[in-house]
């Protein structure tokens, strides 16, 4: 069972609602649907919701003059039944060369764990991981299902320029870097794949609720990818995930 | 048009910012200091939705391809026009080829010049603040030209300036709310923080203030969550990070503590070594 949501004040425009504190796929869906019946009753005053693992956060235009009142309406959308199907969601399918040239942590995650490179791809492309939401940099996904022989602490020195497309592990996370930034994950390949572009009517094309599987590329076709995106004849793959 | 003859330390155009694009990680942006950049628009009559430049403690200079009436409004970097001084807070008609130049710093940290129209430059999700791999860049640099609408000349010829309270760049009491975890704090931290001064470091610009004391960090932590601009943050190294204008959508940290938007504006005109102190306003 989930337990009762909270409703928390942050700041005089904006309002938290919390679910239990774990990262877990239930919470996710309890979310999106609440996310999803918002929007069909979506006040003007509101101009943004931000979602976090186990929250909610609707911020309001102008400052909140009665907090109970607003809470009282969040919690009416809370019992809100949808009839409709809420959002379909996809699977995406992600190359990704794991070559040590892109994966420059690979050999010392390797020697760390006491795990071939091989066993390592292994483990990293048979997981499908579920996008909880969007954060840190624009088109940045936050992903629940790293195996945990996986698991890697940051490095403690953050690099100063990881690429863009670079794919890293950083403590119980997996992810991909959307354009060139710092960071302190560990780099275990690249995608050809672009994450954020703003001059899409749809910047990103992965949404929270939907899943990412990477899959093992060698360089050739990597290098053959990036020639494809760049000259806009790449699809990516998706399949859909409703039953 | 405008040219940039020199860019100075850092410079932005900077509007409300992008608010609405959070589900794709895309932070608000908009001016650190949006009473001085609202005054500037104001005085121009302009719409505060105007797109402004945000020129960060002075030195930098522009010439005004066509003429044009513009407001400096924010911090005080001797500004003059072809060399002679123009006063803050008052609409001033520039000649075609007029030099605006800034150059030391007499008070404050950001300073805004707003230009009759708005500023023209590109627009990306609604919004023409700079920021990385939204906009082309995410700095003004020398030798750019920006578009603004030309004026030939100024019907309202004002004589006076408007008078601004400047407590706004003096006051050392930044107000807040408590932060959705301040209660996690134990009463000794709690005191601590509204008790002491805090300085701030040299790590500071749009997207954040780290501070240079230190509070005992011992709280459980927190699955990553909202964060919004003027958060302050507790990091797991006891020191706190007042989120600004950039910051990223999410964050990690106990969120501790949450400026006003008087606040945010008042410290955008703090730098590094300035003090304060954080004072708890009821809601």
């Amino acid at each position: 069972m989930l337990k009762e949501l909270t409703y928390k004040r942050f700041g005089d425009k904006a309002i938290i609602i919390e679910w239990a504190s774990k990262i877990d796929d239930t919470i996710l869906n309890a979310m999106l649907l609440f996310a999803n019946k918002f929007a069909l009753k979506k006040p003007v005053n509101v101009v943004d919701i931000i979602q976090g693992y186990n929250s909610l956060t609707i911020l309001y235009k102008n400052k909140i003059i009665n907090f109970n009142e607003e809470v009282t309406f969040l919690k009416a959308i809370d019992t809100i039944v949808l009839k409709q199907k809420i959002q379909n969601t996809f699977q995406w399918e992600i190359p990704v060369c794991y070559d040590v040239l892109f994966g420059v942590d690979l050999e010392e995650i390797s020697t760390q764990k006491n795990c071939a490179i091989n066993e390592i791809i292994k483990l990293h492309t048979e997981a499908v991981y579920k996008i909880y939401f969007i954060g840190f940099l624009p088109g940045f996904l936050y992903l629940g299902g790293l195996n945990e022989r996986l698991y890697m602490p940051r490095k403690s020195n953050p690099r100063l320029h990881v690429p863009k497309g670079a794919v890293g592990i950083g403590g119980m996370q997996t992810g991909v870097y959307p354009n060139n930034s710092a960071g302190g994950w560990n780099i275990i390949g690249k995608t050809p794949i672009t994450f954020f572009d703003v001059n899409k009517l749809n910047p990103c094309f992965a949404k929270p609720g939907d899943s990412i599987k990477f899959k093992a590329i060698s360089l050739d076709e990597f290098y053959h990818l990036e020639k494809e995106i760049r000259e806009k004849t790449y699809q990516l793959l998706k399949t859909s995930q409703d039953a | 048009m405008l040219k940039v003859l020199k860019a100075g330390f850092f410079t932005t155009i900077q509007d409300k910012g992008r608010a609405g694009f959070a589900s794709i990680g895309v932070p608000v942006s908009g001016a650190m200091d949006e009473y001085s950049a609202d005054l500037a628009n104001g005085i121009l009559n302009n719409s505060i939705e105007d797109a402004v430049l945000e020129i960060t403690l002075g030195f930098c200079e522009f010439q005004f391809l066509a003429s044009a009436i513009i407001c400096v409004t924010g911090a005080d970097f001797s500004p003059t026009i072809n060399g002679n001084s123009i006063q803050l807070q008052k609409r001033v008609f520039v000649e075609k080829g007029a030099i605006l130049s800034f150059r030391k710093v007499n008070y404050g940290v950001r300073c805004y010049v707003a230009i009759k129209g708005g500023i023209l430059s590109e627009k990306k999700l609604n919004s023409r603040s700079l920021y990385t791999n939204i906009t082309k860049d995410f700095i003004v640099r020398k030798n750019d030209i920006i578009s603004y609408t030309p004026y030939i000349y100024d019907v309202n010829n004002l004589k006076s300036n408007v008078k601004i309270d400047h407590s706004h760049f003096k006051s050392t009491e930044i107000e807040c709310y408590k932060g959705p975890e301040f209660d996690v704090l134990n009463l000794q931290q709690q005191k601590q923080i509204l008790t002491q001064k805090f300085s701030i470091s040299g790590d500071n610009n749009r997207m954040g203030y780290k501070l240079n004391e230190e509070i005992l960090n011992d709280l459980p932590q927190l699955l990553t969550a909202a964060v919004l601009p003027g958060t302050v943050q507790l990091t797991p190294s006891g020191k706190l990070i007042v989120l600004m204008r950039d910051c990223q959508v999410t964050g990690g940290y106990s969120r501790i503590l949450q400026l006003t938007e008087g606040a945010i504006n008042k410290l955008a005109q703090k730098t590094t070594h300035n003090s304060f102190h954080f004072s708890i306003i009821g809601i």
